[in-house]
Parts: structure tokens; sequence; C-alpha cells
């Protein structure tokens, strides 16, 4: 959770089974590249044989996928379902949900177009909200690095940006690329700033996604017997560099992208974050909320 | 001969030129080079005092804006942002 909190994101490398992999590529007609002539045909095609329902905005995730289905097993598979209970609850509800396809240039050419990489952003709209949803990624296929897979910069997500207006952004240092073998799961923060590569493979990249709202507070999901404690203070600048690092050093981490003065803003929003992850309203990590709460006047 | 402006941005640690890059874009006009998001994971120059070194010219630098009264600790774009140019010749 502590890594979720800092980063935003958690990844689950080939979580998911072969059988079901293929299963899944089975179910939404994963054909030959060289039966496939444009963009739109592979998607009307996907959409008209695919066992993937069409689901109401705020279907609960429990009743949303047929049982045995494909997906319904991705769901059900135990870490899957616990990383979805710890961070929005076994009552989420499924905001939407899409099978991102990346192309590869073969389709570009054909069409004529340019083919550009997606630009970074954040998903929706803006959001100031302290309640957070997560999109699930599910990666049937393997992803190599030229199938540019889906790009992310850990420890964006709690900056509160509209949209699509970081996309002058065009590089962002300590960017990342999702590269992983099939069945692999990742979990973002609905607020992690990201973009699709460019897939200069010969193959066609599959991400299929889903979108999670929770029902419930965020606190203590992840730890239903209400164990967790805050670490005391410790020593400031002046530290001991023998003592073991703790959570509190996930939670500080700094992100190479971040600017001097707002870095530590950027902890500061992860402290008031853990504190709504762990209902401990007063607990501080390095003494950056309790230095500037000690207001006398 | 007609000219033709390539664009620099970049978003730097702190605001000074000396500051270290932690964001660029590039925007190539006279068409040799098509840049896009995601493209190189090094910055073109460790800093924006380098970029001038190279021959770009600055032709926009982000405000200091104070942040908003209650909204203090609210983070969201980067903040230090300088805009360069380098002007090219040639018959494109
Ligand atoms: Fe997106």
């Amino acid at each position: 959770m502590a890594e979720f909190a800092s980063s935003g994101c958690l990844f689950f490398d080939e979580l998911i089974d072969e059988q079901t992999n293929k299963e899944f590529l089975d179910d939404i007609g994963h054909t030959n590249i060289d039966e496939v002539d444009s963009v739109q045909d592979f998607y009307k095609n996907i959409k008209a044989t695919s066992s993937i329902p069409r689901i109401p905005a705020g279907t609960p995730l429990k009743e949303a996928f047929p049982k045995n289905s494909p997906l319904d097993k991705i769901f059900k598979n135990e870490v899957v379902e616990g990383a979805i209970t710890s961070l929005v609850g076994s009552k989420t509800i499924v905001d939407h949900q899409f099978l991102h396809i990346t192309f590869p240039t073969k389709y570009f050419n054909q069409a004529n177009q340019r083919q550009m990489s997606q630009a970074n952003h954040q998903d929706s709209t803006i959001d100031p909200r302290s309640t957070f949803d997560v999109q699930l990624f599910y990666f049937p296929t393997e992803v190599t690095k030229e199938m540019g897979g889906t790009r992310y910069h850990p420890g964006t997500h709690l900056r509160i940006v509209n949209e699509n207006a970081i996309a002058k952004y065009q590089n962002i240092l300590g960017q990342k690329s999702i590269v992983c073998k099939p069945g692999t799961i990742g979990i973002f923060h609905s607020g992690l700033w990201h973009g699709a590569g460019v897939n200069f493979s010969e193959n066609i990249r599959y991400m299929f996604k889903v979108r999670l709202q929770p029902t419930e507070k965020q606190e203590l999901l992840w730890d239903p017997e209400k164990k967790y404690q805050p670490l005391p203070n410790r020593a400031l600048f002046w530290t001991d560099e023998t003592k073991d690092q703790t959570i509190n050093d996930i939670l500080m981490r700094s992100y190479p992208w971040q600017e001097a003065d707002t870095n530590r803003l950027d902890k500061i929003n992860v402290v008031k974050f853990w504190r709504l992850l762990t209902g401990h309203k007063k607990m501080d990590v390095d003494y950056w909320l309790t230095r500037i709460e000690n207001e006398l006047y | 001969m007609a000219k033709r402006q390539k664009v620099l941005v970049l978003y730097l640690k702190f605001p000074s030129l000396e500051a270290e890059v932690i964001s660029w874009a590039t925007f190539d006009g006279t068409g040799k080079k098509l840049h896009m998001t995601g493209d190189t994971d090094t910055p073109p120059y460790p800093t924006g005092l380098d970029a001038l070194l190279d021959g770009w010219r600055l032709f926009q630098a982000s405000q200091a804006i104070p942040e908003h009264p209650g909204e203090e600790f609210r983070t969201s774009y980067l903040k230090h942002e300088f805009f360069f140019e380098k002007l090219e010749e040639g018959d494109f």
C-alpha cells in the first residue's frame, strides 16, 4: 500500500495463466495480422463476436462478467481480487472498460496517416477528490520494448491537472514504459499520468482496461484487522543511516521529475493520502505536516 | 532560402537557467525530424544554460505566481517552463 501511495502504480508480472490468456485472445477473435485490413474492421469484429459484455456504468464488479469467461477468471484471481479489495473495496463498481489496441506501422502506411504516440494525459477530467478510482490493465500477450507499451510517470498521481493539459510534456525524466510477459496485470491510481506508445513491431498490442470506483471509504480496506500503527518520529537531516529502511522511506521517495520546491509538496500530499488510507488523521512522516500544523494564533 | 523555426521547451528543477532539465519537448519546423511523446529518455541538455551555450535563444519563461490562499499545498503542472528557439535557413 505504501508503494501504491508513493508511486501510484502496482504491477504483477505474469499473474494470469497461459490458458486464460489464450481463452481471452480466442474470445476477442485475435487473428493473424495479415488477415486484418483496417482498424475499424478489427474493432467491429471483436465487438460482434467476443464475450466482453456491454456493462452499464455503475454495475457492481461482481455482476459484470459472464461466469467462467476469461475476464471473470481474471477478476477471481486471488491476487487481483486482493489488490482490488485493498484499494477500492469488495463492493466496487465498474466505471467503464475498453480493449485498447495499438496497431503496427503497416496500418498507418495503408491509411496514409502519421504514426504518433499518444500524448501524456490524466484520464477522464480534472478530479480534486480525496477518493480515488483505480484502472486495472491486463496484458494478454507479451509486450516488447518496440511494441510501445503504456508509458507512465510514477509519483504523478496526486498532481491535479486537467486531462490532456499535460500533453506538452513530451518527455519527463523517469518516464517508464510497460515491457512485460503475457498475463501481466498493472493497477494505476486514476490520477497517474500516462499515454500509449508507438507500436513499431509487426504485431498488434492489446491492453484491456477496467476502471473501478469504490462505494465505501478507502480506509484500511487493506488491513481489515486494523493493525496498522504509524511509526514514531525519526531524526531529520542529521540522520542515522545505519537504521533499516521502513515504510516511511517508501512514502518519502523522491521522483526524478519533481521540481526542487514542489517535491516537498508532493511529499506532503503523500502523507495526506496516507492519513486517508490509514485513518490516522494526525500521523506524519518526517514532520512535514506537524511543522506547518503547529499554528499557535 | 527560407527560414524555419525550431522550438525547444525545457522544464527545469527550479526557476533559474542553471537548473537541471526534468522535462523537455522539441518541435522541428524544418520538418527534418518528427519528435513525439516518449521518444527519448535522456534530456537534450543537462541544464537550461547548456541550451543557451548551444545557440538556443530564450523567448519565454514562466512567471512566479503566488499560490492561491488555502490551496498552497495543491500540486499540479510543472512550474519552471522555458521556451527556446533556433531559426534555420534552407530550402524547405
Ligand atoms: Fe488514458
